[in-house]
């Protein structure tokens, strides 16, 4: 059992993420986090897929997700050299007492304050999970009133480059409706 | 423009494409000496476009039933003559036959429904065909763009149902979009591992009305590119290991016929001395006259076929999945063997069984690949080992020559389902395209007919579906007018969809009913009696009398009930022409389907029907039993132990 990260572009076709969420429930796969967003390219997005599983199992994955006519290339970011972010917004409980030694574990963790209140402070981290882990729990003392986690986001380094395939949006195609949800 | 004007055009389109005879779009251009047939582009409703686009693909005949929203669909069909439209009498039927034309071609079939109801009536005939890689497309209409999501009236969310069950799924959001998503349906059915794909398309789009353009280029979807050669250093490896195995075993699926690759498993097996075992789908993909091919594998596959695969040093899966049903046990699964498998769809390969060597193609392009090279190596003390198998296998037959002796098992005058079925494949000369139903007698066919062509034999395989038999039949026989086609049914999944005897009538589809009843639901009475102490619980079934079921719907029918009637039952049912006609035979009512896998056993671990032998000895014991119950001294000779797992020593 190993972390596996996997990077697929999606073409911005409805019911995309309904397609790539439900494959995850048939198949089985246990899928530690999901992450979604656009890129460079008007009609593709782009999807980080954190498993913990078995190399087979990834690999399962991997061409499970090929099947979907809407998924235009995948990657194994485990095979290659990667960097992976994750963010976290985490509203601590920080009185005048002890917000300062909040802040100073904040700068330690080159964490970000972005809304300070009286009995609480909302706090931007960004890193590799392990990094918000570690913070979570040294500040789980202070209380942790809520928070949440974008799931991690990931990229291979240098020209590691998830491949778009040559894509071309079909001809015709309106692009009022892209939206991969 | 009005909508006068629209028909007006779209008569004209269908006549240009009447007159082009193919429907292309480049017979389009000769008949209108136009450079592109874009450059006379008309406006159309969205109805129209979907009939045109279904002529474009070449399709001939739809299978549906109207409701709402797809009226205006329905309304535009008027108008185009060349699309021939079945009404089913249960979206179900249409689905099925859609599927049966399907399997029976290998072109896309078509089925149409309306919203809400309708759609979730094809979803299991969606499933079905899922399972078995079946092209099929779909249509349904929606309820307006505006309604969706509203809980309008007979609104549901059928893309959203029928997700999993497809192999793609379109809600067309734009009449602009709609020629290019049927486009795009049919392509993604047809090609690759086919599969069903569904249309769902709001009614007010099939009434907006918009150019209609038809894209003359191949669909590219940057998602989706079908295989085609395998890579060119697993076939290396792949000869590497035929090449050094002594007791290879080609494992033969529905792969093999639908990439049109019979000849070349001939030649393969031919060349390498290959003996070439079936799954259920997979018979047809080389005759099963052929001296390679050993016959059917799996759960009530031959015992010499079981055991072959668990003795293999090698097997060589091709286009087919590893199913449950197939290999028995996976943890003693042909242990001692090194597998490849070659399939179109990469996720098939180590899924449920690790290869050795994997090949994603085209099974008719990687099979040349392999003959490029093959080498010619006899493997005779192989084939007598399988051969000494079989012998054996032989021996527990009830279904013999008339001059041979009678198994003792079997009761004088009794009327066998499996020997119904021999007779049929002998009477029928093996030539009939046969589709079943699911159960018993569905293992009888694949066990008795055996099947010399492909998509000669139609049966729901992975999904199971009870009903398939009937409408697929009238699918299957639409499809092909010039075969004999033979619906093998029971009477349990008969009457799940026997409705559709009316779409037979009312279409004059010459298809051959033969309704095998014993009146339970066999299988499971089957399994009630090996696996859960005989209580048969709603097994037993109360039934009409079919033949006069069919004659309410004006079909002939003839009753069988001793295997002297079957010759002149099936010749005159051969012989009636010019629409359905139903055989009922009234078969022992607690026939067992020898041999058997239990499910989750070893593959080679099967209840078999005792040896003539074996069944006598059985016969002495219980007879000394019940005359001296405690003193029966005599040692009694060791049964084998497949033999006695079954409670009973059922034919």
């Amino acid at each position: 059992m190993a972390k596996h990260i996997l990077a697929a572009l999606v073409e911005n076709r409805p019911g995309v993420l309904a397609r790539v969420s439900n494959l995850f429930r048939r198949r089985s796969f246990n899928i530690d986090s999901l992450s979604v967003g656009r890129t460079q390219r008007e009609n593709l997005s782009r999807m980080t897929i954190v498993m913990e599983s078995d190399a087979a199992e990834a690999d399962r994955l991997v061409k499970n997700l090929y099947k979907l006519v809407d998924v235009v290339h995948v990657d194994h970011l485990h095979n290659q050299p990667s960097v992976a972010r994750d963010m976290a917004l985490v509203k601590v409980k920080a009185s005048s007492e002890n917000r300062r030694e909040v802040i100073q574990l904040c700068d330690i963790f080159r964490a970000r304050i972005i809304d300070v209140a009286a009995e609480s402070l909302v706090v931007e981290i960004t890193g590799e999970e392990e990094k918000l882990g570690h913070f979570t729990e040294l500040v789980r003392p202070f209380g942790i009133v809520e928070m949440v986690r974008t799931g991690v986001i990931a990229m291979g380094r240098g020209s590691h480059t998830l491949k778009d395939q040559g894509y071309k949006p079909n001809r015709g195609r309106s692009s009022s409706r892209r939206s991969v949800l | 423009m009005s909508d006068d004007k629209a028909a007006t055009n779209a008569e004209t389109l269908a006549k240009t494409l009447e007159a082009g005879a193919g429907g292309s779009a480049g017979a389009c251009e000769q008949a209108n000496g136009e450079a592109d047939i874009r450059a006379e582009a008309v406006v159309l409703t969205g109805a129209e476009i979907v009939c045109e686009c279904l002529l474009r693909e070449g399709v001939d005949i739809v299978f549906g039933y109207p409701g709402g929203a797809i009226l205006p669909t329905y309304d535009a069909l008027t108008r185009y003559p060349q699309l021939h439209h079945v009404l089913t009498r249960h979206e179900q039927g249409a689905s099925h036959m859609a599927d049966g034309y399907a399997r029976a071609t290998g072109k896309v079939g078509v089925a149409m429904a309306t919203s809400g109801p309708g759609a979730t009536n094809l979803v299991t005939g969606i499933a079905t065909a899922m399972m078995d890689s079946s092209p099929i497309v779909c249509i349904t209409g929606q309820v307006p763009t505006g309604a969706i999501g509203t809980d309008a009236f007979q609104e549901t969310d059928v893309t959203g149902i029928t997700l999993p069950i497809t192999k793609h799924n379109y809600l067309v959001t734009s009449i602009d979009e709609l020629a290019e998503d049927i486009r795009e349906a049919f392509h993604i059915a047809r090609t690759g591992r086919p599969g069903p794909v569904l249309v769902d398309i709001p009614k007010d789009i099939q009434i907006q009305t918009t150019e209609f353009v038809y894209p003359t280029e191949p669909v590219t979807l940057p998602g989706y590119k079908p295989p085609r050669r395998g890579r060119a250093d697993q076939v290396e490896a792949a000869l590497e290991l035929i090449r050094e195995s002594r007791r290879p075993v080609i494992l033969a699926g529905h792969g093999i016929s639908m990439a049109n690759a019979n000849a070349e498993l001939a030649e393969l097996c031919e060349r390498a001395q290959i003996p070439v075992a079936l799954t259920l789908l997979g018979k047809g993909a080389i005759s099963e006259r052929h001296p390679m091919c050993v016959g059917m594998m799996g759960m009530h596959g031959g015992a010499e076929v079981n055991h072959a695969i668990q003795q293999a040093d090698l097997l060589i899966a091709l286009g087919m999945r590893f199913d449950d049903r197939v290999t028995g046990n996976l943890a003693t699964y042909a242990k001692g063997s090194r597998k490849i498998h070659v399939d179109i769809d990469s996720s098939e390969i180590n899924k449920n069984v690790r290869v050795d060597v994997g090949i994603v193609g085209d099974l008719r392009e990687v099979l040349r690949q392999l003959l490029d090279r093959v080498e010619r190596r006899p493997n005779d003390a192989w084939f007598d080992r399988i051969a000494e198998w079989r012998a054996d296998s032989e021996l527990r037959e009830i279904v013999r020559p008339a001059d041979a002796p009678r198994h003792p098992a079997v009761s004088e005058g009794k009327l066998l389902g499996a020997q119904v079925i021999r007779d049929l494949f002998e009477l029928t000369g093996g030539n009939a395209v046969t589709v079943t139903d699911v159960g018993q007698h569905q293992m009888w066919e694949a066990q008795y007919y055996q099947h010399e062509r492909p998509h000669s034999l139609i049966t729901s395989g992975g999904l199971g579906t009870m009903g398939f038999g009937l409408p697929a039949a009238i699918g299957a026989k639409m499809a092909r007018p010039d075969q004999e086609v033979w619906a093998i049914v029971g009477d349990g999944g008969f009457q799940m969809t026997s409705m559709e005897l009316a779409t037979a009538v009312q279409e004059k589809v010459k298809v051959n009913i033969a309704v095998i009843n014993n009146g339970f639901l066999g299988m499971v009475r089957q399994w009630q009696e090996f696996f859960y102490e005989e209580r048969y619980n709603q097994t037993p079934m109360v039934n009409p009398d079919f033949c006069k079921l069919a004659e309410a719907y004006g079909i002939p029918a003839i009753r069988v009930t001793e295997r002297g009637q079957i010759e002149d039952a099936v010749n005159a049912t051969r012989a009636q022409a010019g629409g359905p006609i139903l055989v009922e035979f009234v078969v022992e009512k607690e026939e067992i389907v020898f041999p058997m896998v239990p499910a989750g056993a070893d593959l080679d671990d099967m209840i078999r029907r005792p040896t003539p032998a074996e069944f006598e000895q059985k016969r002495r014991e219980r007879a000394a039993a019940k005359a001296t119950p405690a003193e029966t001294d005599a040692e009694p000779e060791p049964v084998a132990p497949a033999a006695v797992a079954g409670t009973r020593f059922g034919v």
